[in-house]
């Protein structure tokens, strides 16, 4: 599934590396509001849904190699934030969609929960 | 590559923004020199836990990473309140985080583990009160 699929299936706004949207492919993804928590399970989901917005959210998607993440509930992420993922090449999304049918319509759609470590 | 590549940061306590800094510089300079990904990623991993803890837990303190042609070495020191109980700090789930720290995304007792699971060897030298040295090594098997 590509990240422009991501955003069309959620309703959500891209909000920056939009032109990296078509050709990004991603296999799972995984949603979690506590970073510890996806520094310790995640392994190589491409997507993370997250309620939590600061700059510690565009870092630990960086240490992760997650290409995209994508806000829930509305929340959107300041210019510092959006500055930073667009600097690594992170592709972010915002939906209106809370957390669980966010997660829910990726799945059904195909989107894999992928491994944990 | 002869000798080893030494770099050094100052993580700064009061800075939670711009924390990560030491650890993006790292996997920039590891891809630069061509380490492998699985390498690339533990490092980076178990280096920004360090940085987030030093951080959220000690006010900041120095990082030194020392790259070898076959490991990497990292040593994180603080002059922070300094780590009670080794063991039970190392368990799962375990954390002395703030519910501030928590609201933030962290502190959820899985910095120090996963330190150790993502690290081939991993050192934590404490005393309360003065500080604590973490030292984790990882090594090129191939």
């Amino acid at each position: 599934m590509t990240v422009k699929e991501i955003a069309d299936i959620l309703g959500a706004e891209i909000l920056c590396c939009g032109e990296l949207a078509d050709q990004t492919q991603v296999h799972s993804a995984c949603g979690s509001d506590m970073m510890s928590d996806v520094l310790a399970f995640v392994k190589d989901q491409g997507v993370l849904l997250t309620g939590l917005v600061n700059p510690q959210v565009v870092r630990t998607a960086e240490m992760m190699d997650i290409l995209c993440v994508v806000f829930v509930r509305g929340k959107k992420p300041d210019q510092m934030m959006i500055n930073l993922a667009t600097a690594k090449g992170i592709i972010l999304l915002s939906t209106e969609e809370r957390m669980y049918p966010a997660c829910g319509k990726l799945y059904a759609a195909g989107l894999e929960s992928g491994k944990t470590v | 590559m002869s000798e080893p590549i030494i770099l050094r940061y100052q993580v700064d306590g009061d800075d939670f923004v711009s924390c990560g800094h030491a650890s993006e510089d790292v996997k920039r300079t590891l891809k630069n020199i061509g380490f492998p990904a699985s390498v690339i990623r533990n490092v980076s991993i178990a280096m920004y836990e360090g940085e987030i803890n030093m951080v959220i837990h000690a006010n900041g303190g120095v990082a030194e990473v020392v790259i070898y042609e076959d490991r990497i070495v990292i040593t994180l020191t603080d002059t922070g309140k300094g780590i009670a109980d080794i063991e039970q700090a190392m368990q799962e789930g375990f954390s002395t985080a703030t519910d501030a720290i928590r609201e933030l995304g962290f502190g959820a007792g899985m910095g120090l583990p996963n330190m150790k699971k993502y690290s081939d060897n991993m050192k934590i030298e404490s005393e309360v009160g003065k500080g604590t040295v973490v030292t984790l090594e990882f090594l090129l098997n191939d």
